[in-house]
């Protein structure tokens, strides 16, 4: 049998986490898990070039290309930044090795399901995935085996359970509503079958599915009011994995419900799904820009600062049409970059400083130059401020939204405007002023961090135009 | 079709939603595991039933499994695990029984209304399936949002999550309903372990009383 890089993407993943589990040693299984991360990566780039093609369970298209990749690209800057941050947590007695090697394997096993369910052609695979995928984040989460990192893992576990066993309700309905047309059996569950048939199912069967998935998928995603678990699970995990959460994970999850949305809209007599999706996001967005401000743990912030991003790119998407789904697209891309980056300066600024409060925060460009810019930087990016990607985005968001709704995009420029003032206050507070709370000197590796901010400058900049092409034509798709 | 088959498939399915009510007002955890031990048995049995009905043989391990797991294993574990964590004999009351039982009305009303409306086309075997199968998903959530106690949310989880199987069986056909019982034990393995490990008390809180103030959400 030949592998095809699809199954490699997978493949590798799989195997190191088997491998990761049983070798001991810190040095060996921090640079392992990078090495598996970079295999990984580069195979995931030959998927531009040559596609294998789509079967029963998996398939790529151009829509999960551009995920797949910037999955395995996180992945591999988190698996950089995971090696040095972890080194300190062995250093202060917060990680035994028993617990690192759990930690690795856990986070390839992490991988390996981000990827399948990515790349899955079977809804039911893709339930299956996500599923595996919720599991290791609440081991991870509650690693710490603090009293705070058990209650948080235990209700990520719980509402993230709920979440998905109302995903898989709306599955089941998705294929009650496919047999008829397309029949018994797996193909009723193959999605490049679906979408081919997709004119002739059941509309009503159809709406009340998009309603499960959305509920289900959606709290996975983040948006409110089903987002009670997203803070807590930022906050005490482990950093290298509420940067993976809020980077890939919920990116993951968004991913399962516009492939249902584009089954919907494929569907001339189904409900439209976008002002469901356009509701949620507004709500995620202003409810989240709200919270910012009374939030005294830096950790804790950024996460509501990421349900505010997920409700706005749920909102592009809820608006449709090429400009708002180009939007979208580019929006989840800059808001994967930057709020990864954000948690790897985050995480070293908290070892620095020893907690996560941030009134014990402050004169961080002081004391720390490197991390303390760092810092700025990526809160400036994530704020939406020019010329960095985010702002991008966001201005391409905003001016389609005035363009056909005007009422909804003085919401969410509202919402937006809230979100900017809030994150600004408070890195002030943090980044300059006097220095409080401790100033060890960071043992860290930039590298990632800067790595990141550096594509989001660019993307701000200049956009390649081959890029530029390939989102038009991804937004194409999404209808 | 309205023959023998159907009626024993409607009577089964029918007798796991009067169980989820049972369950709603179950107000001592002995009770209330024993009630959901019932509720597994009478899933086991309505899958089997659509295994023979179906002609579907895969179906019967997961018949088996929820025998075997659901009505036998996790009963027992969890028996041992609330005597160990001394709350045997605790008793709950969050939302009393009648307006449990009125909401719950409500939503297996609403789960009607909405499946059947919606699968008018559909065999009737499998419509009628779907419908009550959506109120037990219904009851199990409404469970586990009046319940307190962690032991009796997992309960609540557990009998959501003998809706979805009902409701994977009921469509006929379906693949990776297998697969997808097992992953589901699996997950409800982990929530056991988890409760015994970690000692999880109630909802968000752990035995520990010392720490129990430190959050509501935001730490101080």
């Amino acid at each position: 049998m030949t592998v095809d890089a699809a199954t490699a993407v997978l493949i590798i993943p799989a195997l190191s986490a088997a491998l990761l589990a049983v070798l001991p040693g810190y040095r060996l299984t921090a640079r392992l898990n990078v090495v598996a991360a970079l295999a990984t990566f580069a195979i995931s780039l030959t998927l531009f070039v040559s596609r294998p093609s789509a079967g029963p369970y998996l398939h790529v298209d151009d829509l999960n290309n551009v995920f797949i990749v910037l999955t395995t690209f996180v992945g591999l800057t988190t698996s950089g930044f995971s090696a040095s941050y972890i080194g300190h947590e062995l250093d202060i007695g917060r990680l035994t090795p028993r617990f690192l090697r759990f930690y690795h394997a856990m986070y390839q096993v992490l991988m390996f399901a981000m990827n399948l369910a990515l790349m899955a052609n079977n809804i039911g695979v893709m339930w299956v995935a996500i599923e595996i995928a919720t599991l290791t984040t609440v081991l991870m989460v509650g690693i710490y085996r603090t009293h705070e990192a058990l209650e948080a893992a235990w209700k990520y576990f719980i509402l993230g359970s709920v979440g998905i066993a109302l995903a898989l309700f709306g599955t089941i309905l998705v294929y009650m509503a496919a047999r008829p047309a397309v029949g018994e059996g797996l193909d009723a569950m193959v999605w490049t079958t679906l979408i081919a048939h997709a004119r002739e199912f059941d509309p009503a069967l159809l709406n009340v599915a998009f309603v499960f998935l959305l509920l289900g998928y959606g709290t996975k995603v983040g948006l409110a009011p089903l987002h009670a678990w997203l803070p807590d699970a930022h906050a005490e995990g482990p950093t290298p994995i509420s940067a993976v959460l809020s980077g890939l994970l919920l990116n993951v999850a968004l991913y399962a419900l516009l492939r249902f949305k584009i089954l919907l809209a494929a569907n001339p007599h189904a409900v439209a799904p976008g002002p469901l999706m356009v509701t949620m996001g507004l709500i995620s967005l202003v409810f989240a820009s709200f919270m910012l401000y009374r939030r005294r743990d830096i950790k804790r912030m950024f996460a509501y600062s990421s349900i505010e991003h997920m409700g706005i790119i749920a909102f592009a998407f809820g608006m449709g049409g090429p400009l708002a789904n180009f939007a979208g697209l580019l929006h989840m891309t800059m808001h994967s970059l930057t709020k990864s980056a954000i948690f790897f300066a985050v995480g070293h600024v908290a070892q620095v400083k020893g907690t996560q409060r941030i009134a014990d925060m402050g004169g961080l460009t002081e004391t720390n130059p490197v991390l303390g810019w760092g810092l700025v930087a990526g809160v400036v990016a994530i704020a939406g401020l020019p010329p960095l990607g985010i702002f991008m985005s966001e201005f391409l968001v905003v001016t389609s939204t005035f363009a056909r709704a005007p009422w909804l995009a003085l919401v969410l420029v509202a919402g937006i405007l809230l979100g900017v003032a809030a994150l600004l206050l408070r890195l002030n507070g943090i980044a300059f002023g006097e220095p409080r709370g401790a100033a060890a000197p960071a043992k860290a590796s930039y590298v990632p961090m800067f790595a990141h901010l550096a594509l989001v400058l660019l993307a701000g900049v200049y956009m390649p135009p081959i890029l530029v092409s390939w989102f038009q034509n991804v937004a194409k798709l999404l209808g | 079709m309205h023959g023998l088959n159907f009626d024993v498939a409607h009577l089964l399915a029918g007798s796991l939603v009067l169980v989820s009510f049972l369950q709603l007002y179950q107000d001592r955890l002995y009770a209330l595991i024993n009630v959901f031990a019932v509720h597994a048995l009478m899933l086991a049995l309505s899958v089997a039933w659509q295994a023979h009905v179906q002609d579907a043989p895969h179906l019967y391990v997961t018949a088996a499994i929820a025998l075997g797991f659901k009505a036998i294993v996790i009963p027992v574990a969890l028996h041992r695990i609330i005597v160990r964590l001394g709350i045997h004999r605790e008793i709950e009351k969050v939302v009393g029984v009648g307006p449990a039982m009125l909401l719950g009305m409500g939503l297996v009303a609403l789960s009607m209304v909405v499946m059947l409306r919606v699968t008018a086309e559909a065999e009737p075997l499998a419509r009628e399936d779907l419908a009550f199968a959506l109120s037990v998903v219904l009851l199990g959530l409404l469970m586990m949002v009046t319940r307190r106690n962690a032991v009796s949310q997992v309960v609540g989880f557990m009998s959501l999550e003998n809706g979805l199987v009902l409701a994977a069986t009921g469509a006929r056909g379906m693949p990776l309903v297998v697969e997808i019982s097992v992953a589901f034990s699996i997950l409800i393995a982990f929530i056991v372990i988890g409760i015994f490990l970690f000692r999880i008390r109630e909802r968000f809180d752990t035995v520990d009383v010392g720490a129990l103030d430190i959050r509501r959400g935001e730490r101080q």
